[in-house]
């Protein structure tokens, strides 16, 4: 049967006919739903684990258990998981191991665009990247294989654009594995020094044996056509090559990207007039082929920054470029994208806002936004958790140099299970009076609603047991615990002035479900149904535009009269509004 | 046949992927060869979002170049604007009479601005839809996107492909029938 998949659903789909047995990982764009998909299926076992780093660890453990095994991640997860990932190129598998890592040329979702190929030639493991769905799908049957065969983890590298295009797949069976046999193998599986040292000598052997595999396996295809022009790509920039050099171009198309296939680049270099290799941000494959001295045009022509496309191919190729409609393009007004009406975030960094000396350290998710216009609320962000670790270096230094700044660090729920917890204990052990404030919106939002561990839901739907944040909080150390509700303007206040008097470090947990979360029974419980939407009595509202201020997307500020309005599809009726209104021109309709 | 470039573009939050869903799946029960790309993530929280179809024999690339989409279906006035130089200069618009302020309007920082759709009428083929009245007038405004690709389906001679079946399998059975008289309407709006 035929089927339009994403790449990440076709990845889901291997998975499942190649007879995965269990899967792990951590939410992030642009590799959440390959797990999201997997979830479904009953005969894999599919977790979200608080980190990248666990989610791999358990999937090593999954592996030398016997299982196939898969894990996945985007670009910059790889980096937290990158202890257990260099380990495991060492040790080799027992069942099968994937690793998927998602990177995002174009930064569409991301801190940078790391070029996660490397990775796999630094942990000398081998790497297979697919260019459309139906290899998505067909790879992981063939990664497993290959995993089993060598005795290798095997990256499966793919890229936003493969992730979340759909093209169509056909569909097939799933074929069961049986879970292998584990054994106690300590020069294999406990990599003391004196094991890794043997170990090492082994993978060097490997690689050689991957790249003999490399030459002769299929992966790695030549489509002839003319031959004055010869292309080596892989990946979705193998799509976008094919696209403008069409059929008046021969192809060597990269499937099996590390070890590379030497040998097959080389004597396709002698039949062609010119070789292109055309990549997607960095010069991987062109470095190692003009190492092996083949000539080629390459990155001297490609830029290496930002996403590629067919345009930026033929462009700086052939210097041609379509005609396109001229127009001012400078009429359309920027639309950044904003806090939803309603967040909790919005109410809390609001109030934050306000405090003067301050710095404030950000975290990865939504209320990263927080340091956007109009909030403002916000001074670094470097990776997820380490705003809290941060928060405690600045406070140390500004301590030293006399200067008078509070920190204030700011972190979502799941970063906090993710990464944060550990840079709390570092608040607490070397003593810095340092602000935490926990931003629990009872989701990991900004991935689209994935489960944690604060959440009381697994990724396959059954309940779990739900995190307390003040008993982790606590038995960290930190001796000064608020739980608010940020919605309340008073109460949020209250917080923020009592952590400001503290002479010790603080946490404030900032509780409220985001806006758009589907409710559990236990929110429902806690807290209750908001009905209703804000209304503005204009005959009251002065046009102070505080309102505007709080940068809620449903209320706008009408010049022409100058007067606030409030979008009833919008509002969502959280009363944030309402309390900053200095008139009491807002009041709340259709409550119950 | 030549592959045909069809161009979504809208805000966070308007439908355009479900669209953009539905006419995947009835392209390729049709028999095309098709693509769809789409961006999620940051952008989603109200900002701009665009999602990209491409059909035909053999398609490779799953994104549109600049002056290279057949159509471009906007569903919002001024993101028309945004995405214009990826229209072919003889390719189609149609636009939805519906504005969306963006933060730094909402904020008071800059003014919606005027004339949008005279301005594009006069670069381009134009079609105007008023997707809110007509899903107003079908009780549900959320069905914006499906009168959107009824209009698009039209411009795009598409109308021998099943979209009746291909709408019924995307949406909720007690929508279903909404969403076609939605579909329906789009394409009489642009007859």
């Amino acid at each position: 049967m035929k089927k339009l998949l994403t790449g990440n659903e076709a990845i889901a789909l291997g998975a499942y006919e190649a007879g995965v047995h269990y899967a792990a990982a951590y939410p992030g764009t642009p590799s959440t739903e390959i797990l999201e998909n997997i979830a479904p299926y009953k005969e894999i076992t599919a977790e979200w684990a608080p980190n990248e780093k666990v989610a791999v660890e358990s999937a090593i453990g999954a592996c030398f258990a016997g299982a196939r095994t898969l894990t996945a991640m985007k670009h910059v997860g790889l980096n937290v998981a990158a202890d257990p990932f260099f380990s495991i190129g060492y040790t080799g598998v027992n069942g099968g191991m994937v690793l998927i890592s998602a990177d995002d040329p174009g930064l569409h979702s991301s801190q940078n665009e790391q070029d996660n190929r490397y990775y796999a030639r630094m942990a000398k493991v081998a790497m297979v990247e697919p260019s459309n769905s139906q290899e998505c799908k067909d790879m992981v049957k063939s990664a497993l294989e290959i995993s089993e065969k060598y005795d290798t983890l095997v990256m499966i590298r793919m890229t936003t654009r493969v992730c979340h295009s759909k093209s169509i797949v056909e569909t097939g069976e799933r074929t069961e594995v049986p879970i292998k046999e584990y054994k106690k193998d300590t020069q294999k599986y406990l990599i003391a020094p004196a094991v890794a040292k043997q170990l090492h000598v082994k993978v060097e052997q490997r690689l050689q044996e991957l790249e003999k595999f490399s030459n002769e396996t299929e992966l790695n295809f030549i489509e002839w056509n003319a031959k004055k022009i010869g292309v080596v790509a892989a990946g979705v920039a193998y799509q976008y090559a094919r696209e403008v050099f069409g059929d008046t171009a021969s192809y060597l198309k990269i499937g099996f990207s590390f070890p590379l296939p030497m040998e097959k680049i080389k004597k396709f270099a002698e039949e062609v007039e010119t070789l292109y290799v055309v990549e997607e941000l960095e010069p991987f494959m062109e470095e190692q082929i003009r190492a092996a001295g083949i000539k080629c045009i390459g990155k001297d022509k490609i830029p290496n920054t930002w996403e590629l496309n067919p345009d930026i191919v033929e462009e700086t190729l052939f210097g041609t470029k379509r005609e396109t409609i001229d127009y001012d393009k400078t009429v359309a007004v920027r639309r950044p994208p904003t806090l939803c009406a309603g967040c909790p975030h919005r109410a809390f960094y609001y109030e934050l806002s306000k405090r003067k000396n301050v710095m404030i350290t950000g975290d990865i998710g939504c209320y990263t936004l927080g340091g956007a216009e109009p909030l403002n609320a916000m001074d670094t962000i470097i990776c997820m958790g380490a705003s809290i670790s941060m928060a405690h270096g600045a406070k140390k230094v500004f301590e030293k140099g006399n200067v008078e700044k509070r920190l204030v660090a700011t972190i979502g729920d799941s970063t906090f299970f993710h990464s944060g917890m550990t840079s709390l204990l570092d608040v607490v052990y070397n003593k810095s009076n340092t602000i935490t404030c926990i931003l629990d919106n009872r989701i990991t939002a900004m991935t689209g609603h994935q489960e944690n561990p604060g959440t009381g839901f697994t990724l396959q739907g059954d309940t779990a047991k739900i995190t307390d944040i003040e008993k982790v909080v606590s038995a960290l150390g930190v001796e000064h615990i608020k739980t608010v509700n940020p919605l309340n303007n008073v109460e949020m206040k209250a917080a923020l002035d009592w952590a400001f008097a503290l002479e010790e470090p603080s946490v404030i947990i900032s509780r409220y479900p985001c806006a758009l979360k589907k409710y559990s029974d236990a929110d429902i419980e806690e807290f209750g149904p908001i009905n209703g939407v804000c209304e503005v009595d204009y005959d009251k509202c002065i046009g102070c535009k505080k309102c505007v201020s709080t940068g809620c997307p449903a209320i706008y500020y009408n010049k022409a009269i100058k007067k606030s309005n409030i979008n009833k599809v919008q509002c969502v009726g959280c009363k944030l509004c309402m309390q900053v209104c200095p008139v009491k021109a807002i009041s709340k309709v259709g409550d119950k | 046949m030549d592959t045909k470039n069809i161009l979504l573009v809208g805000v966070g939050g308007q439908g355009t992927i479900l669209v953009s869903k539905i006419l995947s799946t009835g392209l390729m029960d049709a028999g095309y060869d098709v693509k769809m790309s789409e961006i999620h993530g940051m952008a989603q929280r109200g900002g701009s979002v665009s999602t990209q179809v491409r059909y035909g024999e053999k398609i490779y690339s799953p994104i549109i170049g600049i002056g290279q989409a057949d159509i471009l279906v906007s569903f919002e006035t001024m993101e028309t604007l945004r995405w214009l130089e990826f229209l072919k200069p003889d390719g189609v618009v149609v636009v939805n009479d519906y504005e969306i302020p963006s933060a730094p309007i909402l904020t008071g920082k800059a003014d919606y601005p005027q004339g949008i759709i005279e301005m594009i009428s006069d670069k381009a083929r134009t079609k105007v839809v008023n997707a809110a009245d007509i899903s107003e007038k079908l009780g549900n405004m959320k069905v914006m996107n499906v009168v959107l690709l009824g209009a698009l389906v039209k411009m795009m001679n598409l109308t021998d492909i099943d979209w009746e079946k291909a709408v019924r399998a995307s949406v909720k059975e007690k929508f279903a029938e909404l969403n076609v008289n939605a579909f329906n309407a789009g394409m009489e709006a642009v007859s």
